[in-house]
């Protein structure tokens, strides 16, 4: 979430940030600063610049640091053997790295597959839940528990699942004994689709709580006055609550990109990224924690990362604040 | 729950949609905690057994054997530990430092303020591998000899928790901010005018009204920290020093020697979280929409 904030979560699993409920006052206070003692100005300038710096330094300087090193060749044993090599890490990355188009195709995949699928489903749950029903909130538990829990830990509960010899889906089918099995985990055009279904579960619930949230902020009276029209059920939801539900379908929209680049976790614990799963996030890692630590060529994979994930988050959030100043 | 029919103290009458919705919503939430059961059921089962008659036979015996096993011979608890360890300062770090930079923005108009929002929550969004070499080997150049035991920032609960702060305040800043500016402002403008200190303002006129705000941030936080994985997988390099999640994966190999207790051993990882979710489900789903929907 996490955080992400999803991560959110990204996220992130993170949920993305927002615009919060409540509305803003017309103006922020200016007469303020007229008041403040030398002393006053000192504390403000510490409590708003110590964790800035620590935010800057530890999360938009590595950026950068990122970007620079792309374009370089290191050991990591002294600056000296830093080497400038332009964009030869990008070429070879591009033309030769087999690895590289299948994760951004498989990252492509994990962000289409969900929201495809879990995103309309929770999106649907969403919408029967609303309904002033008995027992809402046990449902709700029962589909938003995935959500609460470690994506390492989802990815043991699942391991038990797909396992070949002991999993439940082999067990079931007949697929345990040897010369028949299926193997969910280490064929490569199966393990992703398997470990999707995981990430799909756990996403559902995700979107459930964003749109049972987004669905209590829909006025009941243009319900009331659709289906005085006569409108049905899916005609009231098709032409009066989708629409309204804008905002949270933008905030959806990002949550999901963001969740897709940032998919780690499951395949980490699934199978460290082998063949069939490779990620974006999985290669820059295996450049850091793996054998070959090539430092200069892990983060022109960042990179990648970097621009992907800019290109949606910068847009979303002008606008947000620009929503925000408006208010 | 839901009360039975409202105000009027009748019972709607049985209508054959309704039990539709309600069968279909049993059984796909039952499908839903279907993995989870199956993975209680396995953690419950001897291994004796399950690897004689298969996984999928009847049980004849349940025991939480394998719950207590996972637990004493990986040593979960020092795990634990070590979590709590880097959880407790991060959460309670995290608002202290986001709550300023809020209080802040929403109370002194200064031109930086939408910028500074801007930064922050942009840096929240960020896939963590973005930044991870180089912070790789930032806390590898980084040594503080008797500071840590590592004697560097890389490979301790310091450095982590320091990871922790600078990502998730971005998150924390802007739901705080956006909540501070709810509250009025004569607030502080009289508290001002009557001579108190900036700080005074903060510490005790606007950080108590945000209570609602923080506590919904703080089970939020406990709960996505707790749940960190890659953190600290990359910047964690001796096992014994890693947070639980972490842990997991390779505790699985060494200690969790067959599926049950790798069952178990997962499943007990996930009580602390299932334990605050039921606790403060209410602050965590408030915590989850406050920054993400608008009213």
């Amino acid at each position: 979430m996490t955080a992400t904030p999803a991560k959110a979560p990204e996220p992130a699993t993170q949920p993305a940030p927002g615009p919060a409920p409540t509305p803003t006052p017309a103006k922020a206070p200016h007469g303020h600063r007229r008041l403040l003692t030398r002393r006053d100005r000192l504390t403000l300038g510490l409590m708003a610049g110590l964790p800035t710096i620590l935010h800057v330094a530890l999360v938009w300087l590595t950026a950068l640091a990122s970007i620079a090193l792309a374009f370089t060749t290191w050991d990591g044993i002294g600056f000296d053997s830093i080497t400038w090599v332009g964009l030869q890490n990008f070429r070879e990355l591009f033309t030769s790295n087999p690895q590289f188009w299948p994760a951004v195709e498989h990252n492509v995949i994990w962000f289409v597959v969900l929201i495809l699928l879990p995103t309309p489903f929770g999106l649907f749950l969403a919408v029967q839940l609303d309904k002033k029903i008995r027992f809402s909130r046990v449902y709700q538990t029962a589909f938003f528990l995935p959500v609460v829990m470690s994506l390492a830990v989802i990815g043991f509960v699942w391991q038990l699942i797909y396992n070949p010899d002991t999993g439940l889906i082999n067990s079931i089918i007949g697929a345990n004994k040897p010369g028949h099995y299926i193997d969910w985990i280490g064929d490569p055009d199966l393990n992703l689709w398997a470990i999707l279904i995981a990430a799909s579960w756990r996403h559902a619930g995700y979107m459930m709580i964003l749109y049972l949230a987004g669905l209590k902020s829909v006025d009941p009276a243009l319900r009331e006055a659709s289906a005085l029209d006569g409108a049905n059920e899916w005609q009231t939801f098709k032409n009066v609550v989708f629409p309204t539900l804008r905002p949270t379908n933008t905030v959806v929209l990002v949550v999901t990109i963001i969740e897709a680049l940032r998919a780690f976790d499951l395949v980490f614990v699934f199978n460290k990224g082998a063949q069939g799963t490779e990620l974006l996030s999985i290669l820059v890692t295996n450049n850091i924690i793996g054998e070959s630590s090539r430092i200069g060529y892990g983060s022109a994979i960042a990179v990648v990362l970097l621009v992907i994930s800019l290109a949606v988050i910068i847009p979303y959030l002008i606008a947000t604040f620009r929503k925000e100043r408006r208010a | 729950m839901s009360t039975l029919s409202g105000p009027r103290g009748q019972r709607t009458p049985i209508r054959p949609a309704r039990v539709l919705l309600h069968t279909f919503l049993v059984v796909t939430a039952l499908a839903w905690l279907a993995p989870l059961l199956w993975a209680l059921l396995a953690a419950m089962r001897p291994y004796a057994e399950t690897s004689a008659k298969g996984y999928v036979s009847w049980p004849d015996k349940l025991t939480l054997d394998n719950f207590t096993n996972a637990f004493q011979q990986s040593d979960m608890l020092h795990y634990f530990g070590n979590t709590l360890l880097i959880a407790v300062p991060a959460v309670l770090l995290t608002l202290l430092l986001s709550s300023m930079v809020a209080f802040y923005v929403s109370r002194f108009d200064f031109r930086l303020n939408l910028f500074l929002l801007l930064v922050f929550t942009a840096g929240n969004l960020l896939p963590q591998q973005v930044i991870i070499t180089p912070l790789y080997r930032l806390y590898l150049l980084i040594d503080l000899p008797g500071i840590t035991m590592s004697g560097k920032l890389y490979d301790s609960a310091l450095g982590l928790v320091l990871i922790h702060v600078a990502f998730q305040s971005g998150f924390c800043a802007f739901v705080l901010s956006n909540y501070m500016r709810s509250l009025p402002h004569e607030l502080t403008e009289a508290a001002l005018v009557d001579g108190a200190s900036v700080w005074r303002l903060y510490w005790q006129i606007v950080l108590p009204l945000c209570k609602p705000a923080m506590a919904a941030l703080a089970t939020l936080l406990s709960i996505w920290i707790y749940n960190d994985f890659f953190w600290a997988i990359v910047l964690i390099s001796t096992g014994e020093n890693m947070p639980i999640t972490s842990a997991l994966n390779n505790l699985s190999g060494q200690y969790f020697t067959d599926p049950n207790l790798v069952a178990a051993g997962a499943l007990l990882t996930a009580i602390p979280t299932l334990i605050v979710y039921f606790a403060l489900q209410r602050q965590f789903v408030s915590g989850l929409t406050l920054g993400a929907n608008k009213g």
